[in-house]
């Protein structure tokens, strides 16, 4: 009781001293759906980092492959009885939990990674709007404002057809898809910044656009680029992976996600579930765990939401 | 006219008559006692203003002898006493039936109190379909008979136009005959002329009064503004933070307040008799009812708040037919004159 | 309003040509125009000769306004694969492609829509809580797995639906349709719920968005206090002014309805444009692609424009301002 009484008058003093991010953390943690969605997040990543090393089987090595071992349900062991294949094998007698997490590691790369470049480019444009205003707003806006006017399936099937399918072309159609997002985001964030004063200080220190818009703008406009970028991430993967299990996407040697479900589908007519639905089970769980955490995400750091 | 049934309406019964009602909202911050403890009585055909700053729990009470209490909040306990009957006993079907037949309501923004997307004779018609079974043209005609009541020229036009197509006024005298298209026993007038232009404030208030006067409506006028009230009602009710702290008959209120409150929101009203004089007001604001302290709510403002304040007074009938709930009333007002 | 609508019909031409352009300058100056438009077993001198006749090496802006000539007059080039003019093979696939979207639209409402309205108007219960839930798993579910599960439970497990193709098909106005016959009927049901699936999501949340805002205004307060019935305060007042929003986006969503039916074509077998597009894009079939491109882009468009004049119809404040 009496070590109660001291701690209480001390506690105003500790939230003084606390920094913006620590109390970005702290309000972070009190939703336990999103830590939920964080840590399933973690350990999905780990995974795909991690897959050369704890895959009981690399599903790249043909030498390894069995085709004898082809089609087999979960549970069953292979032919020499050395390993078991816990969520079954693909026609090729592939590991199929190897082979997911393989392929997490292939959809994981090109969601995130063309996300990352959406971001750069999204966010460069949308500042430039932002602080250059006029004629170069209007026309970079117009342009987001039509391609937001096309669904994403669309703009990516159109940048395929132009380009043809490659892994790269998966790249930039998602970029293509995305940047607009980004750069109508930041543009908002960015027109109301930039009115503030410490841009006036920083242009009348005459610092260099360049200076203005990466050191002092940006960071500035990052919250709802984190938000937006989070969701996005989940876009990118599930686009990667609808586009791949059209057969428009990765190749068919470093299968993704997506590719491995597609795999599965002619085998899926005779009963042969587990060849689609495992890889899908883990698509689904990557997608809802990026999406608890950015929707709650969204919830901290939209300051219309705060009290 | 399908009435509910009446057991043992005593012959010259008040036609509201609200007994200790104590309507609180249950929200996760705490419970808020929006109002607590209100009695009152309105006679037939007669008005009464009831009177307080926002968030003194005068919409509520208003609301609470509609039955449109909405959740978190709940009418806790106390009658209210409708010639006779309980409403706070009634089922939801009952209240249903009385609603905009015997009790009518006119809201505060008339902006917001007709739908966007009905055109006026739907809303006006279903009124009438709600209580009654008449044929539509029937109902149509009352409707149009209605509009031409409370000024609305050419109702039969009017009648096909949509809300936003009228002016705030127009829309108010719509709302105000659709209260009045089953001429209800009591009409509750929450801020109807707040929102309008001082103009047609006069025009409406002269309109209400009119027809409280032809049809024999009781009518619980809910505002802030004393000098509506001056002009309009017979008896005043002062609330303030959930409780009525003064109440009687409207000129000696007005005239000679007890409530140190009522006081100085009389003080507070600019006036031609004191010109030049600079405005008195009452410090501070209106208490959080999250939070409220034990005893008199207004201690905290008080210029004659005493020890004893501490400990909530009751309404007390200083003079016949004059209540207040204070410690330290102005009785020097009352006596003077006396 | 002639005056709203003519800006509007501008505008929408104005996109159109853009549009044009952009598939234009993607078919011809990015991709190898020789590649696209020429059959790959051609030998050189078929080549060159192709080469002169498609006019490729005249300067672009000359090329572009060929193709637009071209384009107009309805003719988007000769399909590599079935040889056949690349627009007439679309037409053909259209209707499937439109029934399916149609199927789908109205079954996120008919689905959507009541369960929006509950969640709606008890937030707090178990039932609306559990709506919300599915909300969410909708949107995150990818399209295409959710196809292949609903093939493998009502398919191949339970054997109750037909897992590809349209079925037996009912000719009207020279268009074949499925939902006539009661075979069409079941195979139109697994993929319309399919494309469907993300579509009621959006329509549980617009609903359910919409009834907690309108139960919140005074006019829906008043309409209580005038002793309506709830049926009628819920089904007339709430429920009309919730349908604007919710028929105006639905009604943008046709669009890209259609759009994502290239997926679902897919999985299901179903024999329309989506199909048809995913087979070109694999083959090379590139006169087909553009020609797929423009009338998708000009649907896109019509689309919006009418979803504009219909949400004018619909609120009558929108009407009068517009006059």
């Amino acid at each position: 009781m009496s070590v109660a009484l001291q701690t209480a008058p001390a506690a105003p003093a500790k939230d003084r001293v606390e920094t913006p991010f620590q109390r970005f953390v702290s309000e972070f943690c009190e939703s336990k759906l999103a830590l939920l969605g964080l840590a399933v997040f973690t350990v999905i990543a780990l995974v795909a980092i991690l897959a050369p090393w704890i895959a009981p089987q690399d599903p790249y090595d043909l030498a390894v492959l069995d085709i004898m071992d082809g089609r087999l349900e979960p549970g069953s062991k292979s032919g020499d009885g050395s390993i078991t294949y816990w969520l079954g094998t693909d026609d090729q007698g592939r590991d199929m939990l190897s082979g997911i997490m393989y392929g997490l590691r292939i959809s994981l790369t090109v969601g995130a990674g063309s996300a990352l470049l959406a971001c750069i480019v999204g966010a460069s444009l949308g500042l430039l709007a932002a602080y250059a205003g006029g004629k170069t707003d209007s026309a970079i806006m117009r342009v987001v404002d039509l391609q937001l006017s096309f669904p994403a399936i669309l703009v990516a099937l159109m940048i395929l057809a132009f380009l043809g399918k490659s892994v790269m072309n998966v790249v930039i159609a998602i970029v293509v898809v995305e940047w607009a997002y980004y750069a109508r985001t930041v543009r908002g964030t960015a027109l109301v910044e930039r009115r503030r004063e410490y841009i006036e200080a920083a242009q009348c220190l005459a610092l260099p656009t360049h200076r203005i818009l990466f050191r002092h703008l940006l960071p500035n406009c990052l919250p709802p680029l984190i938000v937006i970028g989070t969701m996005q991430v989940a876009r990118a993967i599930a686009l990667e992976a609808t586009l791949s299990f059209l057969g428009l996407g990765v190749p068919i040697t470093e299968p993704s996600l997506g590719l491995l479900i597609a795999n599965g589908y002619e085998y899926m007519l005779s009963g042969k579930y587990w060849i689609s639905f495992y890889p899908g089970i883990a698509l689904l769980i990557t997608i809802v765990a990026i999406n608890l955490v950015g929707d709650h995400l969204r919830d901290v750091l939209n300051p219309r939401l705060k009290k | 006219m399908a009435d509910a049934p009446t057991p043992a309406a005593p012959q010259g019964a008040p036609t509201l008559e609200v007994r200790n009602l104590r309507t609180h909202f249950f929200t996760r911050a705490g419970v808020v006692k929006a109002v607590d403890d209100v009695s009152f009585t309105v006679g037939r055909g007669k008005v009464l203003g009831l009177v307080g700053e926002s968030g003194s729990g005068k919409s509520v009470t208003g609301f609470s002898v509609m039955g449109l209490v909405d959740p978190p909040g709940r009418v806790v306990s106390g009658q209210i006493l409708f010639k006779g009957q309980d409403l706070a006993k009634l089922s939801d079907e009952e209240m249903r039936k009385l609603r905009g037949n015997r009790i009518a309501m006119i809201f505060q923004d008339p902006m917001m109190t007709l739908n966007p997307v009905l055109r006026v004779d739907t809303q006006m018609i279903e009124t009438v379909l709600a209580h009654e079974k008449v044929p539509e043209e029937e109902a149509r005609r009352r409707a149009r008979d209605a509009l031409g009541m409370v000024g609305i020229p050419s109702p039969e036009e009017r009648l096909k136009s949509y809300p936003h197509q009228f002016s705030g006024g127009m829309r108010q005298r719509v709302a105000i005959a659709i209260a009045l298209l089953h001429r209800p026993d009591l009409i509750v007038a929450d801020e109807p002329t707040t929102a309008l232009d001082v103009t047609i404030q006069g025009q409406i208030l002269a309109e209400v009064q009119k027809l409280a006067a032809t049809t024999g409506t009781s009518l619980i006028w809910i505002t802030h503004d004393l000098s509506v009230v001056a002009g309009l009602a017979d008896d005043i009710a002062v609330m303030y933070a959930g409780k009525i702290v003064e109440h009687g008959d409207v000129g000696e209120v007005l005239d000679k307040p007890l409530h140190p409150y009522t006081h100085g929101l009389i003080g507070s009203v600019p006036s031609r008799n004191r010109r030049g004089e600079p405005l008195r007001q009452i410090p501070g604001m209106t208490p959080s009812l999250l939070s409220l302290a034990p005893g008199c709510a207004f201690r905290a403002r008080c210029p004659r708040a005493a020890a004893d304040c501490v400990e909530m007074p009751e309404l007390h009938p200083w003079r016949p037919d004059r209540l207040a709930r204070c410690h330290h009333p102005h009785l020097e007002n009352v006596e003077q004159v006396a | 309003m002639s005056v709203y609508l003519l800006r509007r019909l501008i505008q929408a031409v104005g996109v159109v040509f853009a549009m044009s352009l952009i598939v234009f300058i993607g078919v011809f100056a990015i991709g190898d125009p020789v590649e696209i438009l020429i059959s790959p077993d051609a030998d050189q001198i078929e080549r060159e000769r192709a080469i002169r006749a498609l006019g490729l090496d005249l300067p672009l802006w000359e090329q572009y306004l060929i193709f637009l000539g071209k384009a107009l007059q309805g003719d988007l080039g000769r399909s590599f694969v079935f040889n056949e003019p690349a627009l007439q093979l679309i037409l053909q696939r259209m209707p499937a492609t439109l029934e399916l979207a149609i199927a789908a639209t109205l079954g996120a409402i008919v689905i959507g829509l009541p369960l929006g309205l509950y969640a709606g108007l008890r937030p707090h219960s178990l039932g609306s809580k559990a709506i919300m839930a599915g909300s969410i798993l909708g949107f995150s579910l990818p399209t295409f797995w959710v196809g292949l599960m609903l093939i493998m439970v009502f398919a191949v497990q339970l054997g109750w639906l037909p897992s590809t193709g349209r079925g037996d098909t009912v000719e009207i106005l020279g268009m074949r349709w499925s939902f006539l016959t009661a075979d069409g009927l079941a195979h139109l049901v697994m993929p319309a719920l399919n494309l469907a699936l993300f579509k009621i999501s959006l329509v549980i949340r617009l609903t359910r968005a919409g009834v907690r805002e309108t139960m919140l205004m005074d006019y829906v307060k008043f309409a209580r206090a005038k002793g309506l019935s709830p049926f009628r305060v819920t089904f007339v007042h709430v429920f009309k002014n919730i349908l604007i929003p919710v028929v105006t986006v639905t009604g943008l969503e046709f669009g890209s309805t259609i759009a994502f039916s290239v997926v679902t074509e897919s999985i299901f077998a179903w024999p329309g444009m989506g199909k048809l597009i995913i087979d070109s894009i694999n083959v090379l079939d590139r006169p087909v692609i553009v020609a797929y491109l423009m009338i998708i882009v000009l649907m896109f468009i019509t689309i919006n424009l009418i979803v504009d004049l219909t949400y004018s119809v619909l609120d009558p404040r929108v009407r009068l301002e517009g006059k």
